[in-house]
């Protein structure tokens, strides 16, 4: 009965809410992963050739920073509705302004890292006879993969937040759950929706620091001895 | 294109820019929240962020506060503060809510410019004589200038763009005009929204360049 009685009394933590809401709860969960998932994806393949483009000098830099740094200054709920004539209320509105943000970060910390790594280690990989295509996938991508890591995660805990706007459209995962229940001022269902949304932030980014460690396995070495000088 | 043309007749059109719901109130009531906010954030996070940055302690705080400010989402907040009481107290929970997203970047932002102040040129100053208030004053601050207007001016975006978002949950700024055109399917007014709410934000930032190049301690000692 006390159970019931929070859906009625309004509390903000209700055990019935997220007994009876899972379903509905679970299909907003994964709307957020895979509107955010598509986001960053796409963002990296797009932000990939731009931050080579940009390496190739000045010139290229300047537009494809500036252009990046512009879009990132459109608030959220603009960019949405000026992308509204071209996609109609679809995902695809919501993904493509997405992208659009990720992309200055994303940029930046590539360019960062490629411009990061030793004039040394081209040079040998050069004299070893790497070709371009071979120096930046074997030699210089792999250098570059922490500086890059720590942008997607930036972007990804960003993305996670910027998908609530979606509901705009009616297309922002949790977002739109938040926004279903101001009308009644629904508190169980605007607390849960918000806290998982943090979560889902929190998930992601540890998720990605797995994958950087996995990825860049020679980083650790330097970071071993702290945990056994801490246990001596 | 029928949408740009609509947007355009939309904006043309003095009806549109009169009373409560148009577009000259509306952009007064953004431009109201967010110079309170941002001036109530500086306030706040400015002391703070360079005292902490003198001192050189409290860099964990400056850090992981722009990391949990970015993992929260505007929305949320801004939702949460309608589901309380608070929804009855006018602009004030929009105001808590830009002031809450425009500390991180400004505390972090002055906090690393403090401490990325060459170290060899405290010792300097140091070693001329200079008492703690001194080198605060002539050589941190200086130094420190241009990331605290980065911090500045990132804040600021943050502050417009939550200004509009505040919309959604049925307070006022320029996000109305956008919001009122979903309500009533009119995708030009939609349009015509996005396009003033995009231009407030590239024109606040560009103003806080221009102030930034105006202000310049570092322009100013090249001029003398």
């Amino acid at each position: 009965m006390a159970e019931q009685n929070c859906l009625v009394a309004n509390d903000w933590i209700c055990g019935e809410y997220l007994r009876s809401r899972s379903h509905e709860l679970t299909d907003a969960v994964v709307q957020h992963i895979w509107i955010t998932a598509i986001s960053v994806v796409i963002g990296l393949l797009v932000a990939f050739p731009l931050a080579l483009l940009a390496r190739r000098g000045r010139h290229f830099a300047g537009p494809v920073l500036g252009l990046t740094t512009v879009l990132y200054t459109v608030p959220s709920l603009a960019m949405f509705s000026l992308l509204l004539p071209l996609f109609g209320l679809s995902a695809a509105l919501v993904v493509t302004g997405l992208v659009l943000y990720s992309l200055t970060i994303l940029v930046r910390n590539i360019l960062a890292g490629l411009e990061a790594v030793p004039q040394e280690a081209r040079e040998a990989a050069k004299g070893m006879g790497y070709g371009p295509a071979r120096l930046l996938w074997e030699v210089e991508l792999p250098l570059a993969l922490p500086a890059l890591m720590a942008g997607l995660r930036i972007a990804t805990v960003s993305t996670v937040a910027l998908t609530t706007v979606g509901s705009l459209v009616g297309k922002g995962g949790l977002g739109n759950l938040i926004e279903d229940a101001l009308p009644s001022f629904f508190k169980a269902q605007v607390l849960t929706a918000s806290v998982l949304c943090v979560l889902l932030a929190v998930v992601a980014d540890l998720l990605l620091l797995g994958v950087q460690r996995l990825l860049t396995p020679w980083t650790r070495i330097s970071g071993r001895p702290a945990p056994a000088a801490k246990a001596g | 294109m029928g949408v740009v043309e609509g947007a355009w007749t939309w904006l043309t059109t003095g009806a549109n820019w009169a009373g409560e719901n148009g577009a000259t109130h509306r952009l007064g009531e953004h431009l109201y929240v967010s110079g309170v906010a941002l001036l109530v954030a500086s306030a706040l996070a400015l002391p703070v962020a360079l005292y902490l940055g003198h001192i050189g302690k409290g860099g964990a705080l400056a850090v992981n506060l722009s990391n949990v400010g970015r993992a929260v989402p505007v929305f949320a907040v801004l939702a949460l503060f309608m589901v309380t009481p608070l929804r009855n107290s006018g602009y004030l929970p929009t105001v808590i809510a830009l002031v809450l997203f425009a500390v991180p970047p400004l505390l972090t932002n002055a906090y690393v410019g403090m401490r990325q102040v060459d170290r060899s040129v405290i010792e300097a100053a140091r070693g001329m004589g200079m008492s703690g208030g001194q080198l605060f004053l002539r050589v941190e601050l200086p130094l420190a200038y241009p990331m605290i207007m980065t911090g500045l001016r990132s804040a600021a975006v943050q502050v417009v763009a939550t200004a509009s978002i505040a919309a959604m949950v049925g307070l006022g700024g320029l996000g109305r005009i956008i919001t009122a055109g979903f309500n009533t399917y009119d995708t030009a007014q939609v349009f015509a929204g996005a396009v003033l709410v995009a231009l407030l934000a590239l024109v606040v930032e560009g103003a806080l360049v221009a102030l930034d190049r105006l202000l310049s301690p570092l322009r100013r000692r090249r001029t003398a």
